[in-house]
């Protein structure tokens, strides 16, 4: 064969694959069918005969199923719908109530937990759920040379809520007989309850981890409304319905799909084009869009969470607190909700969202007033505004809180001018901006968020604003003795009446000591089918989809 | 002929040497207790402490790159910090994925912008020639975003024609065997599918593929312009040859180094560029994964995928230089 013939080939190949190109772009429009890409049947899900598989669109992958080793919620979202825990919350709010153990008791003491659980449970590997396996879960978090830790592992969540090694909560959990189970603990713990029932504490096969080791954490094995088939990473996770669930008549759907399609907009196009039937973080702007369209509805979740403005106090022109009530006063919080969340959030008045217990409404927030934060400068001593201009870390990432950091720093940049103070904003990517506020040495001001994990006041409280939490959580550097004695207080008492009149005297002294301008409550959004039912939106953002169905 | 291609692969090796180099030495660069920013706040020294130990971090930076060097000759990648699986192994299906949404592009950007530039050559100064020198500008200047947003809104939800997001069908997902969609359908003798994982391709090769599609357009016709001026070409049409003749084979002959070299550089870039297209369009690709191992400080994933593309890079540019020889014989001997 000649080498021209070969070249003659190639273009000739070539060209009619440019010819083929043409036709199959052309033909999109002309052949019916591409219409109805990828659910097989129209957008909006109206086909004949319920549809019995979800498909839910979410940002971003899990890192890991074991729901024990992880702290990020995309994974926790996976481990609620494979995994049980012994007390779950009620839907849509932090209260809790039975899951694995139908009831339990509590010594007067607050020392002793007796759990009695739900009988006749299986795990999806045919194994039975009992007090032996809770145990088994138990002590494979507690003992750091567990043969069940694998290598790299580690159990986060259960040191940060029960202690690390060496000042543990629980003592001991032992299997009284095959369907009892009691807890002794080294301290009482007011919120235990509350902790027990975190999907981290989910009780999974100890045959499957035994058997699968290491590879247990991409091949979950619990109890829970759906059973693990198959995970894609960074595209699918697939779980399919768990025929013998012990909730009656759950799970309603046979299939679920979770899709990690990480561009907001682009997940609702999927979602308008009918690929996927149910969606989180619906951008504000996007929003509009849904109001002309039947098919689709939008789902607001309820505000949990916290967006502020942190005070780096270990540098010297935040030491006096009116500096900082000063500004607290110049923020126009109003304007930023309008402008910047599409109207989707509540001015924060205090550290913690108004939908937890504890939180005190009598609190007065500092009024938007320029002419108080001018004379309370001028109390400072600084009758001209500040002299030299601040460092400003806006968040370069978009969180549920703060949907576009920069512009909100633009906005707080303008009104910190009208009295003469003035920042340069810095947005040096996510890892380095929590480092950096994390050392406390390059930023002045900075901002933040956070969503809350458990429904417990001391989860907002005590995680962002103790003394305990620096270097930590606690970016303020704040240093409250008087603060830190209410907080650690409230950790032991068992009343729970008494811990959130501890909160709220909290509450007071934050707002008058203001190491931060609490900014707003969102109400992340979210958009699904109009047909779709059942699905309660969690304040924390963790959803168990066993009553979700298609009408 | 022979001996050209082992010179060629000789100067491979230290290339790629000093790429690992730069690699290990930029992660290591940045400032901060790498266990630390890894894990985060929850975690206790303990696994800190484990997690030193694991990537060798308190031993001598000239041992770390030893070991490092030692294992990446066998084929070891390390671990993922993230996700504690064999890096090599997780690869694959990203790469995968990017591989074949690259061929997907570079097929669509040499076909399209290649005709573009010969016929805008050929019928120069036509309405079609500042149609499409047009359009090749405004491709070159389009941020990918926003064409693929824009794509999604009307060839997925308001026409219908094509699926916005993901590789397939995830109701009715194919088989991984060889992590290619287009292939496994095939293989799983899905042939059905074989059609929704091409309509799948679609969109987001446009996407990728506009810019790369645009260059090329525009290097084909200015090459094809010079080419067309020579005598040759004029013989060939005086001896009476067709058009499409002089110019398909004639003119393109000689006009192809400079388009091949392009083509070369833009796949090249398409590799790691494809982030923003794969976050638009759901596509499990090296690009998110690389995206996402940085936004977790996932050292060894960044390290390898960084490796990886520009492995790829140097391969493709070693394919380029090849087909040089091919072209042109001269190229061999220089």
């Amino acid at each position: 064969m000649s080498k021209k013939y070969v070249k003659h080939k190639i273009w000739t190949v070539l060209l009619v694959l440019a010819l083929g190109t043409v036709l199959v772009l052309s033909g999109c429009g002309g052949s019916g069918e591409g219409a109805k890409p990828e659910a097989g049947q129209p957008p909006g899900g109206a086909g004949e005969g319920a549809q019995d598989t979800l498909i839910y669109g979410r940002g971003g992958d899990s890192v890991a199923l074991d729901p024990a080793i992880v702290t990020e919620s995309e994974s926790l979202k996976i481990g609620i719908q494979v995994f049980d825990t012994l007390l779950e919350y009620k839907e849509s709010t932090t209260e809790i109530q039975p899951g694995l153990a139908e009831s339990w008791e509590v010594s007067p003491d607050g020392l002793v937990y007796t759990f009695k659980l739900r009988q006749g449970v299986k795990f999806h590997d045919g194994s039975d759920f009992n007090a032996e396996a809770v145990a088994f879960n138990f002590d494979r978090w507690v003992d750091p040379k567990s043969p069940y830790k694998f290598e790299g592992d580690s159990f986060d969540y259960y040191d940060s809520m029960f202690g690390p090694d060496g000042s543990r909560v629980i003592k001991e959990v032992k299997a009284v007989d095959a369907n009892t189970v009691q807890f002794t603990l080294n301290k009482p713990q007011a919120p235990f309850l509350q902790n027990i029932a975190m999907p981290s504490f989910s009780i999974a096969s100890p045959k499957a981890i035994k058997e699968k080791k290491a590879d247990f954490k991409n091949n979950p094995v619990g109890t829970g409304p759906f059973v693990f088939k198959e995970w894609k990473r960074n595209d699918t996770i697939t779980l399919e319905k768990n025929p013998t669930y012990w909730k009656e008549g759950q799970p309603k759907l046979a299939k679920v799909i979770v899709r990690s399609i990480p561009d907001n907009t682009a997940r609702f196009n999927a979602l308008q084009n009918g690929e996927i039937d149910l969606m989180e973080d619906l951008n504000p702007d996007d929003a509009k869009q849904l109001e002309g369209n039947s098919e689709l509805v939008k789902i607001e979740r309820p505000s949990f969470n916290v967006a502020y403005i942190g005070f780096n106090l270990k540098k010297k022109t935040f030491s006096n607190p009116k500096v900082r009530q000063a500004l607290n006063h110049a923020v126009n919080k109003q304007a930023i909700i309008d402008a910047l969340f599409a109207g989707e959030a509540k001015p924060a008045v205090n550290p913690m969202p108004p939908t937890l217990w504890g939180y005190d409404e009598s609190i007065q927030d500092y009024t938007y007033d320029l002419n108080k934060a001018k004379s309370l400068l001028a109390e400072a001593g600084f009758p001209n505004g500040l002299p030299e201009p601040l460092t400003f870390y806006a968040m370069p990432v978009s969180r549920p809180y703060m949907p576009d950091g920069k512009k909100v720093a633009e906005a707080i940049q303008a009104d910190f001018e009208k009295i003469g103070v003035k920042v340069n904003i810095q947005s040096p990517e996510w890892a380095t901006y929590l480092d950096d506020l994390k050392a406390g040495e390059k930023d002045d001001l900075y901002m933040l968020g956070w969503n809350g994990d458990n429904g417990d006041p001391d989860n907002f409280l005590y995680t962002l604003l103790d003394k305990d939490t620096i270097p930590g959580n606690n970016r303020s550097f704040y240093v409250n003795e008087e603060l830190h004695k209410i907080l650690v207080k409230a950790q032991v008492e068992v009343d729970q009446d008494k811990r959130a009149e501890l909160y709220k005297q909290a509450q007071v002294i934050i707002k008058q000591d203001a190491p931060w301008i609490p900014l707003v409550h969102s109400t992340p959004l979210m958009a699904g089918k109009v047909n779709l039912k059942g699905f309660v939106p969690c304040p924390a953002g963790i959803e168990a989809y066993g009553n979700i169905y298609f009408e | 002929m022979n001996s050209y291609i082992v010179k060629r692969l000789a100067i491979l090796i230290p290339v790629l040497l000093g790429m690992t180099l730069i690699v290990f030495s930029i992660i290591h660069a940045i400032p901060g207790d790498p266990a630390e920013t890894i894990l985060g706040d929850k975690a206790t020294e303990q696994s800190k402490q484990a997690l030193r130990e694991q990537l060798g971090l308190n031993k001598p930076w000239l041992q770390q790159y030893g070991t490092y060097l030692s294992e990446l000759a066998r084929g070891d990648l390390g671990d993922s910090i993230r996700t504690r699986q064999p890096i090599a192994r997780e690869m694959v299906p990203y790469l995968a994925a990017t591989l074949e949404l690259t061929v997907a592009s570079m097929f669509f950007a040499v076909v399209v912008g290649m005709n573009a530039g010969i016929v805008s050559a050929w019928k120069r100064n036509s309405w079609f020639d500042y149609v499409s020198m047009v359009i090749a500008l405004v491709g070159v200047s389009m941020p990918i975003f926003w064409l693929g947003l824009m794509e999604q809104w009307i060839f997925a939800n308001k026409l219908h024609w094509l699926p916005s997001i993901g590789r397939m069908n995830s109701r009715d997902p194919v088989e991984a065997v060889t992590h290619l969609a287009v292939i496994d359908a095939v293989i799983g003798g899905r042939m059905d599918q074989v059609w929704t994982v091409i309509k799948h391709l679609i969109l987001p090769s446009i996407a990728l593929g506009t810019i790369p599609m645009a260059v090329i357009a525009r290097i084909t016709r200015s090459s094809m312009l010079e080419v067309m001026d020579e005598d040759y070409i004029r013989t060939a049409r005086a001896k009476g040859l067709a058009s499409f003749q002089v110019v398909y084979k004639h003119a393109l002959k000689n006009a192809a180094i400079p388009v091949l070299t392009v083509i070369g550089l833009q796949t090249g870039s398409l590799l790691g560029g494809a982030v923003l297209t794969e976050t638009i369009f759901a596509w499990p690709g090296i690009g998110r994964y690389i995206f996402e191992a940085i936004s977790s400080r996932d050292y060894p994933v960044i390290q390898s995928g960084i490796l990886i593309i520009a492995f790829l890079f140097v391969i493709i540019n070693l394919i380029v230089d090849l087909l040089y020889a091919v072209l042109d014989r001269r190229i061999r001997y220089q």
